[in-house]
């Protein structure tokens, strides 16, 4: 049997994606100090607002009646920045090392790259955030497993969410080169005040809700709380964050793919590097 | 009749208002090396990177190996290979897992066994298990054409292969890459304007310059031609304006 095979799959490649994980999971595994990193922040949120949980705990009756909202909203913060950073970082990886020029003449199509940045991502994040539920558990005796399967579909929907938005940043990176890579770290952030993440969105003022309401972090936190604090779970809230993310997920890769030929147009996949 | 394997037509690109190239036409025969040669900026790079895919011409037509590259290029890829000092593989990945990405990437089945195949080829046995980035330039340089072998491409293009090798290294690279040819017939297209090189391996040269075709012939006709003793002086006079060139230009 030959070892090269002449006829290779021209649409989209499973062999492709998994040989480009491998390429992330490769860099990973070299590296203690990246997968110390990616455990790190989750874990030193863990602590800080477990601290203040615990002190608004013996004086709010609002936290007082969900003890578990301030520790889960921060959890699930981290699952939607890291998802974002998952995608963003291993994709600087590739312009850090250069390596764009040598990936797209081979077979590799741009969905197919964004959907390996994917599954990184979502490596990424279970690596990071999973330490830091066990340490919720261990130090607070608060375990967001509790929510039970609503989590799962909170989990999802920012993760796809974080994937959106990285996928659009590095498509903005490519265009615009490593002078745009502060947005990888940025952009996420701008979105925390209206994502309702500690707070309900009913603190904001009016015209801002309606923004929030168009991201589909403010209805997961919504929905978070809603499970939280009056123990059921809104359906149509999770709809609403599903409908969202699939518009932001189309978004994101069309900014990507127009990017991409703009990269072309321009050269840039030859000349990108540090 | 002999079979193309890279036909161009009215290739231009510009870069707001410099042209990188100027309305090129060319055909590269298959079975043979193909030279571009040109000073620096003479547009080889770009033409490299047109023919690859990676950058969009503003005009012209691009086939390779039977393939229309502007509109169906993932048909031809897994065919096709490229190696450039220009663009890197990963430094921190060792040279086996670089190989196994790229393995991977080409649609290859029994990916170790070729990996250890191509290592050995390029005498990289040693190194396999170190990481890319700490290699010496001419070991970065066969982990490079290593890369550019895995899927014993059909179509190899090389921009610049030896550069900054030592004479030792360059020339077993250039032995390596005469012995692929005649053991596969593959076509390989080189960007030099290292003339020795060009000499030694192209059965065909086209001269750019300015982003357009010059000249193009067979070194010993281009010598011949412009009444030179090697393809250095030749290409000389193109570079300068001097010799059959100024006499062609007036």
């Amino acid at each position: 049997m030959s070892i090269v095979r002449r006829s290779v799959n021209p649409h989209f490649s499973p062999q492709r994606i998994w040989g480009l994980t491998i390429r992330y999971v490769y860099l990973l595994r070299g590296s203690w100090p990246r997968i110390l990193e990616m455990a790190y922040w989750p874990t030193v949120q863990v602590f800080l607002w477990g601290f203040i949980t615990q002190f608004f705990a013996q004086h709010s009756n609002y936290i007082a009646q969900a003890f578990g909202v301030l520790l889960s909203a921060v959890l699930l913060w981290d699952v939607l920045f890291r998802g974002q950073l998952g995608v963003s970082i291993s994709f600087l990886e590739e312009m850090w090392s250069r390596n764009l020029g040598h990936l797209f003449v081979a077979p590799l199509r741009p969905l197919e790259l964004v959907a390996a940045l994917c599954f990184m991502s979502l490596l990424r994040t279970l690596l990071g955030v999973v330490p830091a539920t066990f340490m919720a558990w261990l130090f607070y005796h608060y375990s967001v497993y509790d929510l039970g399967l609503p989590l799962l579909a909170f989990f999802i929907n920012l993760l796809v969410m974080g994937w959106a938005v990285g996928i659009a940043i590095s498509g903005l990176v490519l265009r615009f080169g490593l002078g745009a890579e502060s947005l990888a770290w940025l952009v996420i952030f701008a979105l925390a005040p209206i994502s309702g993440i500690y707070y309900p969105i009913a603190v904001l003022p009016e015209w801002l809700q309606g923004v929030a309401f168009c991201l589909p972090s403010a209805h997961v936190f919504e929905g978070m709380r809603a499970v939280l604090i009056e123990g059921r779970f809104d359906a149509d809230m999770m709809l609403r964050a599903i409908a969202l993310n699939l518009l932001y997920l189309s978004i994101g890769c069309g900014v990507f793919l127009w990017c991409f030929r703009l990269a072309r147009r321009h050269a840039l996949l030859l000349q990108i590097g540090e | 009749m002999t079979e193309i394997a890279i036909r161009v037509a009215g290739l231009r690109k510009d870069f707001g208002p410099v042209r990188a190239v100027d309305d090129v036409a060319f055909e590269v025969a298959a079975g043979g090396v193909t030279a571009l040669l040109g000073g620096n900026g003479a547009g080889k790079t770009t033409t490299i990177g047109m023919l690859l895919g990676l950058v969009l011409p503003t005009a012209g037509r691009i086939e390779v190996l039977g393939a229309n590259m502007l509109r169906h290029r993932e048909r031809v890829l897994p065919r096709l290979n490229f190696s450039s000092p220009y663009v890197d593989l990963p430094h921190r990945l060792s040279v086996r897992q670089n190989l196994t990405v790229y393995a991977h990437l080409y649609g290859l089945r029994r990916i170790a066994a070729r990996v250890q195949l191509v290592s050995r080829e390029m005498e990289l046995d040693e190194f396999l298990d170190r990481s890319t980035g700490s290699l010496s330039a001419g070991q970065k340089t066969r982990v490079a054409l290593a890369k550019a072998l895995i899927n014993e491409p059909d179509l190899l293009l090389l921009d610049e292969p030896t550069a900054s090798l030592d004479p030792d290294t360059a020339d077993w690279v250039r032995r390596y890459l005469q012995a692929y040819q005649q053991r596969t017939g593959a076509t390989i297209l080189l960007a030099s304007h290292n003339m020795q090189e060009v000499e030694r391996l192209a059965d065909d040269v086209i001269m750019l310059r300015r982003g357009q075709i010059v000249d193009q012939g067979a070194p010993g006709a281009l010598i011949e031609r412009y009444g030179r003793a090697d393809l250095e002086e030749v290409f000389l006079d193109i570079a300068r304006g001097t010799g059959l060139a100024a006499r062609a230009a007036e």
